[in-house]
């Protein structure tokens, strides 16, 4: 399959911070790459030097087939890019935002006014359409953004930390409008600090720490590196916990783990749900009570913790900062 | 958001034409867009239109009795005076407009958006500095009416007159480039604001908007003779036959509309390359 997106080496220094210390990515056409990665290693400056907004001091980008350094405005004909906060005119009209963007992206008036329907549309907006978009509630400027980056109906899309500052619920509905994109064809590089969002939505992904690519593969790559999968038992009470063990050692694969105060035992094992079975199994035939019982797969923080050494979401005062320091500081943002 | 309407890829999408005639198209799109603007945030120009007519009041009524304008007598003498000042003054601060418009955008991402588009790069600030000298056009016409009711009249005839506005609507398209590039150059919209108008008032007061030149030191004299906002405030007040137009045999003033016009090329050529370049490079 053809790249849709190839960046080698790519490298880019803010004063002393080395933002982006050679990324190499490669996004196949049709797949989503998911990038992640905490506060500042990369990510946003990663997309920006993609999207043509910034030139790397160094390295290389194709994106949809074109040179992004050396002919960025063809490149922009062909991309669509919704930043971490929706950057829409406040004072317009939802209509009035799509059909500008429409007759920047060079259609005529009529055809972007059409199109600009059919977004808004396909958004549930229809009825805010004639309405400011400063009326308009957080979820619905984050669609409203979406739809600007999808007026061409764009090859390949970016966006920065979509789903940022998001409810739960405008949270899924994107993911979905996101997922029926990406079934129609469309190649998509997504940044995020949420896992569960690079869970669902990315084919690939890849993990990005100071400025440079750490780990790349599919979720379930990532999550198998950093070992397999465990069986948890939470017993009715302490005393039960001696017997269990014992019950339990047979199917280990290495050391059973025991938390006292949980009367949680996690124990290492391979092959999948029939093992479950047989455990249960086993701890009914000696009569011991359970309360809980699963397999667990490392999740996508267990990876993120072991690559990095620290979580994906840092603190609230981070995430703030990023937020709404991308607007002036981006260069710091990196 | 049901998937009724498909986002398939695959469409024609539009080549940018390149060359003059997108650059135009694209700022005219950008233009539309600053002045629906306007008509939604009414504040704007009403506040824009409260600074100038409180001068003209505070001014003529105020300060008037005390300022006796050399070669002419006449009670109304200082208000005619003063107009042709005022209004330079009042297309200059067309500045603030820009620098605030073009950081608003800068922080709140537009810039980022626009700068992902197949758009000309120099359209937005174009479009931006074209709705601004509308909104200066506006501007003076209403400060045009308050004039002419607090006695101002014009005595060369009505081509001449409008000469002269061209001249200021020149002068204040050429300032509104120098707040596009301070707009593009700070962190925030309010510090814009300030960066804006923080020096266009020693530039507007070391003039001969206010007071006759002959009243200042002689050093300051050559400041004023020299000051671009000079050179339109002389050639409005010949060319509306205002009193008070300066005898100086300074180049700038006995040639002021040449000079008026060459400081407003000077002006816009000069920021509007430097801010277009900042544009294109701008990490928004």
């Amino acid at each position: 399959m053809a790249a849709a997106i190839t960046a080698e080496g790519l490298v880019k220094t803010f004063g002393d911070v080395r933002a982006l210390d050679g990324v190499d990515l490669e996004v196949p056409e049709g797949t989503v790459l998911g990038l992640l990665g905490p506060n500042g290693a990369g990510k946003t400056t990663t997309v920006r030097v993609l999207t043509t907004l910034l030139r790397p001091d160094a390295g290389r980008a194709v994106v949809a087939g074109v040179d992004v350094l050396k002919e960025p405005n063809r490149v922009r004909s062909l991309i669509g890019l919704s930043g971490q906060y929706a950057a829409v005119d406040e004072y317009l009209t939802g209509r009035e935002n799509l059909q500008m963007v429409g007759e920047l992206y060079q259609m005529k008036p009529r055809e972007a006014k059409a199109r600009a329907l059919e977004l808004l549309e396909w958004f549930n907006l229809s009825e805010a359409a004639d309405r400011t978009a400063k009326t308009y509630s957080g979820g619905m400027r984050r669609r409203l953004d979406l739809a600007a980056a999808l007026v061409v109906r764009p090859p390949v899309m970016f966006l920065d930390e979509p789903t940022t500052g998001l409810d739960p619920r405008n949270r899924l509905a994107l993911w979905e409008v996101i997922e029926t994109l990406v079934a129609q064809g469309t190649t998509l590089l997504l940044t995020t600090q949420y896992l569960e969002e690079a869970d669902r939505l990315a084919h690939d992904i890849a993990v990005v720490d100071h400025g440079q690519v750490i780990a790349r593969g599919s979720a379930d790559e990532l999550k198998a590196q950093i070992g397999g999968e465990r069986v948890e038992v939470v017993v009715h009470n302490r005393e039960l916990i001696p017997t269990a063990l014992e019950a339990l050692t047979p199917y280990a694969k290495g050391e059973p783990a025991v938390e006292q105060h949980t009367r949680r035992i996690t124990v290492p094992v391979s092959g999948g749900a029939r093992v479950l079975a047989d455990v249960i199994r086993e701890l009914d035939g000696r009569n011991i009570i359970i309360d809980d019982i699963g397999l667990r797969r490392p999740t996508l923080d267990d990876v993120f913790l072991s690559l990095t050494g620290h979580a994906a979401e840092d603190s609230e005062e981070g995430a703030a900062k990023d937020a709404d320091g991308s607007g002036t500081t981006t260069g710091k943002d990196a | 958001m049901a998937a009724t309407t498909p986002a398939a890829i695959g469409h024609a999408v539009p080549q940018p034409r390149g060359g003059a005639v997108q650059v135009l198209r694209d700022s005219w799109v950008v233009a539309k867009r600053n002045l629906r603007r306007m008509t939604r945030i009414p504040e704007i120009v009403v506040f824009g239109l409260m600074q100038p007519v409180m001068f003209v009041l505070l001014f003529s009524y105020v300060m008037g009795g005390a300022i006796k304008v050399p070669g002419s007598g006449g009670e109304s003498a200082y208000r005619e005076f003063l107009m042709a000042g005022i209004f330079a003054q009042t297309v200059t601060f067309a500045v603030a407009g820009a620098s605030a418009g073009v950081a608003e955008d800068m922080t709140k991402g537009l810039v980022d958006r626009f700068r992902s588009l197949p758009m000309a790069r120099s359209a937005v600030l174009v479009g931006r500095t074209i709705a601004d000298v509308v909104q200066t056009a506006f501007t003076v016409l209403v400060l045009a009416a308050v004039a002419l009711l607090v006695g101002w009249r014009i005595h060369e005839g009505v081509l001449k007159a409008l000469g002269a506005f061209l001249l200021l609507l020149m002068l204040g398209y050429a300032f509104s480039w120098i707040g596009a590039l301070i707009g593009l150059s700070v962190r925030s919209p309010e510090a814009a604001t300030s960066a804006g108008l923080i020096w266009l008032f020693p530039l507007t007061f070391l003039s001969n908007a206010f007071v006759p030149v002959s009243t200042m030191p002689g050093w300051l004299q050559a400041i004023a003779y020299w000051n671009p906002f000079s050179a339109t405030v002389q050639a409005c007040r010949k060319l509306f036959g205002n009193p008070g137009v300066d005898p100086a045999h300074v180049w700038p003033m006995e040639h002021p509309v040449e000079a008026s016009l060459a400081w407003s090329l000077l002006i816009l050529a000069l920021f509007s390359w430097l801010a277009v370049r900042k544009y294109r490079n701008a990490v928004g």
